[in-house]
């Protein structure tokens, strides 16, 4: 079998893989290969073609596909060896990888690898709704997929359960495309996705939002018929006598999305409960040395430009690391989310470099400040009007403000 | 369209594709017909996927000679037909004295059916067998096994039809007529078939088959079981069934968890008597059931472990009211000469289905005279199981010489385009996503085919000349899209 070896190899070729791979050769590392399973580099951001990434960026709004395309350009500017339609089968603690495309069956051994291979939408099988499995039901994202890459339409009378990104993103594609979208359900009392799209998406365009209300059946034995909607009560349970049919012939999920760690169980790096995404340290490093992760396989985000931002930095520390400039602490100090708090990452750190908090809140709140704390004493403070679950929150800060820290906690007071 | 058969079946389910495949040595012109667009959609796919030792059944009755017997067969049938099949072996386990005694009563019970290997296990050697498990003692059958129970409805029906069977899909019988040779069977599309020997194997509406001849002793009672189907990452927890000793009442045999040969877990079944026969729905009183005892049974599941939600339909013939099971009716009607009638073909219809085939020869024999062709095609060109399964070194060997093996579609359950193209083209000449779906595994892994069937559709559309109105799920009328966006 065909062998290869690469200092960095870098799995998917999203957004975080283009920005990883090009902060990792322009810190130094020229050895890198950038793996892709599709045929071209951007990964979901082709199927984006709405506008509004790269504000953070590149103070301008873009199409998802415009978005990529500035990476895209600087990869190639850089000379960056790509594998395209080529998946990564395997992969094990020595980094050692089987591939394969049309081209061949092969194995790579890395020096370093970063894990950039992004979500999938959670299904309607995770959700377990009740009823019949007709035709008609689909993810927001391949719903996406086949109304803007392949010139298909998925249905005419939607309901879209679950308020992700996507989904409302879905409605207002579908209804400028003809469709009309009777409305978007949430099981939560509050909105899963940025207010923005709310107002943009959905409000904008007529296409009402019901809260802590769910798709409770589904109907028809061939295509959807229609589903029944209940409110949601006490233990996520259909509030007796609230339930009404809506007809329709289609239902999008946007229920979720659950990063792709399926290969990270080869090496068995440690994965998070909170975030489906790896424990990993202020340098990125997962459990396993050598191996880093970024963007949405970490963790769920909700913006492009900061998986971009994260991943510049992951490009850096892995050339760091192959430069022999990192070095594994022997005990690090751990980062626990506290009250109000649903996630914190890196999960632990060095203490040898400043590094950025990113949390999102447990729930919508006004007004509070997010405080990171060593015991009693106060770490940093930012205090914060509006504080969402849908809005990761990015807390920067200085390792000098420290001390002598053994551990500390995140919460919102 | 208008045939002439020496032998007509009615239901492409596992039995009667087991029929044809077992009929299809001889010379004989073979036909079968089935409602749906492919063949095993009704109850032969799904269900728990289990070859069923014999332990629980009557001395004497069909189900307990049909299934030791279609156990023991099923082996040499896998082989040449390329289907996945592992002899894992049961624990029934005893958690009281009375359980014991219940255990006890079984083996006497399977060693009378002639199961083999029957052994009381401690619950050390059975521990042996799967840590962790509760219980005081354990009847051990090393004879129990899991199939792929859609692989094997499907390869007997391939492999029938390399041998001559003629399987013609969507077409549901509407009447059945005697005349002078035999039988003129119509279905609701307007074409009618002739044949000497005519063969109910129909399942779910065996008895509606009955009816057409004016049989009305057999009356089908659809009995629902409903399953949640876990993600592969637990399939290190189970490495044996472990069913616990049955109770006392009750028609199936309990929730239970049921490894597949895919390396999934199954939760499930569940026993609801219900009314209409197509209703295949997942409910939210047994769905919630279902996540409990599974909750208890592998502590540390998670939301995401479930992948999806399936049910299957029993043909029973006892009532909701009589419970329990009557034997399987497999008869060569005297009143009606040439009829050859299966009703309430339950569990263990799956494991007794090569020894049910083997009967119906030989009441076909009774018939027509039969011949055995020169050249029948017992191997069935295929590979058991899928791309994913082989070694680094077979899958670089098997990419160099065919790059669409090195184009992987389904990265969930890693399945190639060649997989995928193989199950477009197969011999059925089944053209649905389901029929893409049961025979490739694409679209059956973690993410149900949010990545992979976009492209799926787009090799279909491109290769294959599909439109978007071509795409069906199963049935006709399950269109997947609209149309063009414009």
């Amino acid at each position: 079998m065909h062998t290869l070896k690469r200092d960095l190899v870098i799995i998917g070729g999203g957004p975080a893989g283009l920005a990883a791979a090009v902060a990792a050769r322009e810190s130094g590392c020229d050895n890198v290969l950038l793996i892709e399973r599709d045929r071209r580099l951007g990964g979901i951001l082709n199927q984006c073609i709405h506008d509004g990434f790269g504000l953070h960026q590149f103070g301008e709004a873009l199409t998802g596909p415009e978005y990529a395309q500035r990476f895209i350009d600087r990869l190639n500017s850089l000379s960056i060896e790509t594998m395209l339609g080529t998946i990564v089968l395997s992969m094990d603690r020595d980094r050692i990888l089987h591939v394969s495309s049309r081209k061949g069956f092969s194995r790579i051994e890395a020096g370093a690898v970063i894990l950039s291979m992004g979500c999938r939408e959670r299904t309607a099988g995770a959700i377990s709704i009740p009823g019949t499995r007709p035709a008609g039901i689909y993810t927001a994202g391949a719903a996406q997929n086949f109304i803007n890459l392949q010139n298909i339409m998925v249905g005419k009378k939607v309901v879209i359960l679950g308020s992700g990104d996507i989904g409302m993103i879905m409605a207002r594609r579908m209804t400028l495309e003809g469709s009309k979208v009777e409305a978007v359900f949430e099981i939560l009392p509050y909105a899963s996705g940025l207010p923005r799209n709310i107002q943009q998406c959905l409000n904008d365009y007529g296409i009402p939002l019901y809260l802590s209300t769910s798709v409770i059946n589904i109907h028809g034995k061939e295509r959807l018929t229609g589903v029944t909607v209940a409110q949601i009560g006490q233990e996520r349970k259909p509030v007796p006598g609230t339930e009404r049919h809506v007809e329709c012939d289609t239902l999008l999920l946007s229920v979720g999305l659950i990063p792709e760690n399926e290969l990270s169980r080869g090496p068995d790096i440690q994965l998070e409960v909170k975030t489906n995404g790896a424990n990993v340290d202020d340098t990125f490093m997962t459990s396993i040395p050598g191996i880093f992760s970024c963007g949405n396989v970490l963790h769920v985000h909700d913006l492009v430009d900061h998986v971009s931002d994260e991943a510049t930095k992951v490009g850096q520390f892995a050339a760091a690391y192959l430069k022999g400039d990192i070095e594994i602490p022997e005990s690090y100090i751990n980062i626990k989310p506290g009250k109000g708090v649903g996630y914190v990452l890196p999960q632990r750190i060095s203490g040898d470099r400043d590094f950025v908090l990113s949390l999102r809140v447990s729930e919508p709140c006004r007004d509070k400040a997010v405080l990171v704390r060593d015991g009693d004493k106060k770490v940093k403070r930012k205090k914060m009007v509006r504080l969402h679950p849908a809005e990761m929150i990015r807390i920067p800060v200085r390792v000098d403000k420290l001390g002598d820290a053994r551990s500390l906690e995140v919460c919102v007071e | 369209m208008s045939d002439q058969f020496d032998v007509l079946i009615i239901g492409a389910g596992v039995v009667g594709n087991a029929i044809a495949r077992e009929l299809s040595r001889y010379r004989l012109n073979i036909g079968v017909l089935e409602k749906e667009q492919d063949v095993g959609m009704g109850t032969s796919s799904r269900n728990s996927g289990v070859i069923h030792s014999g332990i629980h059944y009557k001395p004497g009755t069909l189900r307990a000679r049909l299934d030791v017997k279609g156990n023991s067969l099923m082996q040499d049938l896998c082989r040449e037909l390329k289907v996945k099949v592992d002899y894992i072996g049961k624990l029934t386990v005893a958690f009281d004295e009375s359980d014991v005694k219940t255990l006890e009563r079984l083996k006497e019970q399977g060693e009378a059916n002639g199961v083999p290997g029957l052994e009381m296990l401690d619950a050390d050697q059975m521990r042996k067998k799967q840590p962790d498990v509760g219980g005081i003692k354990a009847l051990w059958s090393p004879s129990t096994g899991i199939i792929c129970p859609y692989g094997l409805t499907i390869a007997l029906a391939e492999n029938a039809t390399s041998n001559g069977a003629k399987f013609i899909l969507g077409q549901d019988v509407s009447s059945i007529q005697q005349n002078g040779q035999g039988f003129v069977v119509r279905t609701a599309n307007g074409n009618a078939f002739t044949t000497r020997v005519l063969i109910n194997a129909a399942g779910l509406f065996s008895d509606h088959i009955c009816e057409m001849l004016g049989i009305n002793e057999y009356r089908i009672y659809p009995c629902r079981g409903e399953y949640l189907i876990l993600d592969k990452r637990l399939k290190v927890r189970l490495s044996v069934l472990v069913y616990p000793a049955p109770g006392h009442g009750g028609a199936g045999l309990g929730i239970h968890l049921t490894n597949t040969v895919d390396g999934n877990i199954l939760i499930g079944p569940s026993n609801e008597y219900i009314d209409d026969r197509d209703d295949y729905a997942s409910t939210a009183a047994v769905t919630d059931q279902l996540k409990k005892e599974g909750h208890e049974l592998l502590p540390g599941l998670s939301i995401s472990d479930f992948i999806r939600s399936f049910s299957g339909i029993r043909p029973k013939q006892t009532s909701p009211q009589e419970g329990g099971f009557k034997d399987f009716v497999i008869e060569s009607r005297r009143d009606i000469p040439g009829f050859i009638n299966l009703v309430g073909i339950e569990s263990p219809g799956l494991t007794s289905a090569p020894a049910i085939a083997l009967m119906v020869r030989d009441m076909v024999e009774e018939r027509l005279p039969l011949v055995k062709k020169d050249i029948f095609i017992a191997e069935r060109q295929a590979r058991v199981g899928t791309f994913s399964e082989l070694s680094p070194e077979e899958k670089a060997d098997l990419v160099a010489d065919d790059p669409d093996y090195g184009e992987v579609v389904c990265r969930c359950e890693q399945i190639t385009k060649r997989e995928i193209l193989d199950a477009i083209q197969n011999p059925m000449g089944n053209r649905t996503i389901l029929g893409i779906k049961y025979r490739a595994r694409a679209m059956m892994g973690r993410c149900q085919g949010g990545f992979c069937l976009p492209r799926i559709v787009e090799i279909l559309e491109k290769e294959f000349g599909y439109r978007p109105e071509d795409f069906i799920l199963n049935r006709p009328d399950s269109r997947l899209f609209a149309g063009r966006v414009r």
